[in-house]
């Protein structure tokens, strides 16, 4: 019981890291897209300026929280995916630094090599979480001890000895990306006008069209790559759920666009992906990290956690803390809440 | 895998080293700017408004790369330290987890704010924001060292059926005793740090013949919170956190003491080179009875030298450990006589004039980042060859399947980057510093 309340809060963060920072990626990867202007460019930034260091928190807590709940699952994945996640590191330097620091010097190659950072970092991070996730669905060569070690690619083929890399998690990354860059064209939409929300709002209805395109094979592929979610869907049918509600979300995302709701439509993506990970982690559940292996390798939520009392006095703490960290949330997005207007004052960047 | 072990330490220390050269700044300017912007609200002097400004882009500079290191720290406990995550997760994922929820969302809400609400909020939004941005980051000070006082002392754990750790009161992991010491002397560290940095400036900029009035104000500033903290690194934070060493940890003592004999009466050693194969000092230069007095404050107490211990506990780079206790114990010296001087000059009201003690606070800004950085060398290297004192090994620690090859990668791929980023922010550091507290960068300088 207190296992599942743990993976619940632990699913949660995640969940609440990808949807908001995620469209922090999403808007890195259409900025180059969509900004022309210096003006357009600095309103883009600023849409997300006074928030993403807060998004980003989100994984640090989800990080924290896994530690601290599954400590078997964080140390077997942290260092079973050791390259992935180094790569990642280092991509989350470079995109911090380009958002910081675009704007302290007053030079154009100064600006145009951190939008190229900043482009680049995202759309690299984006693919590289999907496949994280894809990797984490297909499982992981978990050895007796509960340790692995994959290398970045292998066949390319999903078997017992797979790579970071395969077709289908390849696929999943391709798939995330498209997701978050229609994100954030729909953030961009929402938080912009005049041409630079024209664009967005028309990057966000082309994306609109590959993200569904792409979800129909992963959704496809997922019951022959990792048999035990069809066998979790098939005893609890109302994991079915899940996948339906982010059909709806992506259908009434594309009206709401054709419409020009541009906050529905940001809603509506925002629902897409609850439920894409919901029904992930549903079908997972108990598993945390699957074996590809034998099954009797695979880590879940009975055999990875610390247990005992930490696990209980945690849960009051947790619920303050995630308490504080809505308000302080709401708190900051509500103080730059509505359209971008460019502040001629501050920060320093004439 | 031996040396896989050794690129795993060697990245984690350089990593972690590196991280904290931009928090110890930041932690220490986040109470200099609550100063600054209380006083912009009480006495409405638009000047502290501005001086607050400034050092509210400093700050922003060095949190953001605080930022950007701090999150591969986070990391590396599950990358690099797979065995010893496992084996202590139920313990000190408690206190990082409780770090990511309450402080770091405060710091980063409310640094948007500051950063990013110029023109929409008041004064009153502004110091409350400056406000959470202290007790953000002090907090996030006091849970990351709540973590590393557990490594140095482990309390309020026990231990479970297949031999991993959960904890057992999470009111005795956050006071554990180690912990008020410890975080003491860091926090005054930090204040040390900061306080340089302002007085640094407020020099260079006297000396330069610009900005004078803020620059008579970061030196009044600076002067006198670093003379008050520098004066308390020594006595009583430095001495606590001695005395509990030799409480907790004797063979660390003895080690940084450099004492390789048990004594009755023990002398302080305050130079001289530490000889491993003679297992004596060359050259030393002692104070007779000094160090019994000021660890059991008695003249002929008994010390225990690292010979009391067998050799396999003893920490393995013992003229490392030594020197870099020297160093920060002679550093704080220095320092605190650096900024005593400095007070008595600008009680006499002739800082202000007098160019070599201008010049000797703009010099001194680089040494309290080094009396920190050793100062954790200190503790982090006597804590070996524990990871976790007395209960796991470092060696038992590393991730079982991260070969050499990988941990080597990724160890000359931090060092490159942050080579470029430590470039990064200096530049960055220069230009803001170029432009100055009223300069053109900032078109909404009315005055
Ligand atoms: C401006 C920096 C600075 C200065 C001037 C001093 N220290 Fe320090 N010291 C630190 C910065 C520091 C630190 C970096 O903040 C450490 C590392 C771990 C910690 O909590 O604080 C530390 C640790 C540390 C330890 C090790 C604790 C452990 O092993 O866990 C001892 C025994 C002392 N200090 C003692 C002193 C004494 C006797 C000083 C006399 C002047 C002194 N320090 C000045
Ligand atoms: C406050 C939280 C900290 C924690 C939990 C922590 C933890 C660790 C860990 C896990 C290691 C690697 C294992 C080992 O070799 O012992 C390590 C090593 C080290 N850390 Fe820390 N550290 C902390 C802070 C710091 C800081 C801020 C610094 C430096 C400014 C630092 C300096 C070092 C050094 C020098 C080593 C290398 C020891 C060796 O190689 O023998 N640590 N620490
Ligand atoms: C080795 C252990 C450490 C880990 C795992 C760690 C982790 C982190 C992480 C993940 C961040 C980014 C937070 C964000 O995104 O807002 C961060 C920043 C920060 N850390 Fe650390 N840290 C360590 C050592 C320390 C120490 C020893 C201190 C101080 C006593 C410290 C104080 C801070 C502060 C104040 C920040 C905010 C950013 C800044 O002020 O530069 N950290 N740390």
């Amino acid at each position: 019981m207190m296992e599942t309340l743990w993976y619940c809060a632990v699913t949660l963060t995640l969940a609440g890291y990808v949807v908001l920072d995620g469209f922090d990626f999403g808007l890195g990867i259409v900025y180059p897209f969509v900004a022309r202007t210096e003006t357009e460019k600095r309103m883009a930034l600023a849409a997300i300026g006074p928030v993403w260091n807060g998004n980003e928190v989100w994984l640090i807590a989800a990080g924290g929280l896994l530690f601290f709940a599954f400590p078997k699952a964080y140390a077997a994945g942290f260092s079973g995916f050791y390259l992935a996640l180094i790569i990642v590191l280092w991509l989350l330097i470079a995109r911090g630094l380009a958002l910081e620091l675009r704007s302290h010097v007053d030079h154009a190659l100064w600006r145009q090599f951190w939008d190229l950072a900043f482009a680049g970092s995202s759309a690299l991070l984006a693919v590289v979480f999907g496949a994280a996730l894809g990797n984490l669905i297909r499982g992981v060569p978990l050895n007796q001890d509960g340790y692995f070690f994959v290398p970045l690619w292998t066949d390319l083929m999903t078997g017992p000895e797979p790579g970071i890399l395969d077709w289908f998690t390849i696929l999943m990354g391709l798939t995330s990306a498209a997701i978050l860059a229609w994100h954030g064209a729909n953030y961009l939409a929402m938080k912009t006008d005049g041409e630079l929300r024209v664009r967005a709002a028309c990057v966000s209805w082309i994306s609109g069209f590959v993200v569904a395109g792409l979800v129909v094979p992963v959704l496809a592929a997922i019951p022959f790559v990792q048999p035990s979610f069809r066998l979790s869907s098939t005893a609890h049918p109302i994991g079915f759920l899940f996948p339906f509600l982010g059909v709806v979300a992506l259908g009434s995302a594309l009206e709401a666009r054709r419409r020009n709701w541009d906050s529905a439509s940001f809603c509506s993506s925002i629902l897409f992906i609850l439920a894409m990970l919901a029904g992930t982690a549903w079908a997972s559940y108990p598993n945390i990290l699957i074996a590809t292996t034998d099954p009797a390798n695979s880590l879940t939520i009975a055999n990875a956690t610390a247990g005992g009392y930490g696990m209980q006095i945690g849960l009051w703490w947790f619920v303050v803390g995630f308490s504080l960290v809505i308000a302080c949330q709401l708190c900051a997005h509500r103080a730059f809440w509505g359209k971008v207007r460019l502040d001629p004052e501050f920060p320093s960047d004439s | 895998m031996a040396s896989a072990l050794l690129y795993d330490r060697l990245q984690f220390a350089f990593t972690a080293t590196f991280h904290y050269l931009f928090p110890q700044l930041t932690m220490g300017l986040a109470l200099l700017l609550l100063y600054f912007r209380s006083r912009a609200l009480i006495t409405g002097d638009d000047h502290y408004h501005q001086v607050a400004r400034f050092w509210t882009k400093i700050f922003a500079l060095s949190f953001a790369f605080g930022v950007v290191t701090g999150i591969p720290l986070e990391f590396q406990f599950g990358t690099n330290w797979a065995k010893f995550s496992n084996f202590a997760g139920g313990v000190i994922g408690q206190t990082l987890a409780m770090e990511g929820l309450f402080a770091f969302f405060l710091e980063s809400s409310f640094l948007g704010i500051l950063l990013f609400g110029e023109g929409r909020f008041g004064r009153r939004v502004q110091w409350f924001a400056a406000l959470m941005l202290f007790l953000g980051s002090w907090l996030s000070g006091y849970f990351i060292l709540a973590t590393n006082a557990w490594m140095q002392h482990p309390v309020a754990y026990s231990v479970a059926a297949d031999g991993r750790l959960f904890v057992d009161s999470l009111s005795g992991l956050l006071t554990n005793p180690w912990l008020l010491w410890q975080y003491t002397h860091n926090m005054t560290a930090a204040v040390v740090t900061a306080s340089f940095v302002m007085a640094a400036l407020g020099a260079l900029y006297l000396l330069s013949g610009q900005h004078l009035l803020y620059a008579r104000t970061f030196l009044r500033t600076g002067v006198v919170a670093g003379a008050i903290a520098a004066a308390l690194m020594g006595f009583p934070t430095g001495h606590g956190n001695a005395r509990q060493v030799f409480e907790h940890q004797p063979i660390k003592g003895a080690a940084f003491e450099g004492l390789f004999k048990t004594e009755r009466g023990a002398g302080l050693l305050l130079v001289g080179q530490p000889n491993i194969e003679t297992m004596t000092i060359d050259n030393p230069l002692v104070v007779p009875d000094a160090l019994s007095i000021l660890v059991y404050d008695e003249l002929y107490a008994e010390v225990k030298g690292l010979d009391a211990f067998p050799r396999e506990d003893w920490p393995d780079n013992l003229p490392l450990l030594y020197y870099s206790y020297h160093v920060m114990v002679g550093l704080g010296t220095m320092l605190v006589s650096v900024m005593g001087l400095a007070l008595v000059w600008l009680w006499r009201g002739r800082l202000f004039s007098t160019n070599w003690l201008l010049w000797l606070l703009m010099l001194s800004a680089p040494f309290p980042y080094i009396a920190t950085t050793a100062g954790w060398m200190t503790a982090e290297l006597g804590r070996q060859p524990w990871l976790v004192y007395g209960l796991l090994r470092t060696s038992e620690g590393a991730s079982p399947l991260v070969h050499s090859g990988n941990a080597l990668f990724t160890l000359l791929g931090f060092l490159g980057i942050y080579l470029v980023l430590g470039l990064l922010f200096l530049f960055l550091i220069a230009e803001t510093i170029r432009h100055g507290p009223s300069g053109h960068s900032m078109p909404s300088e009315h005055a």
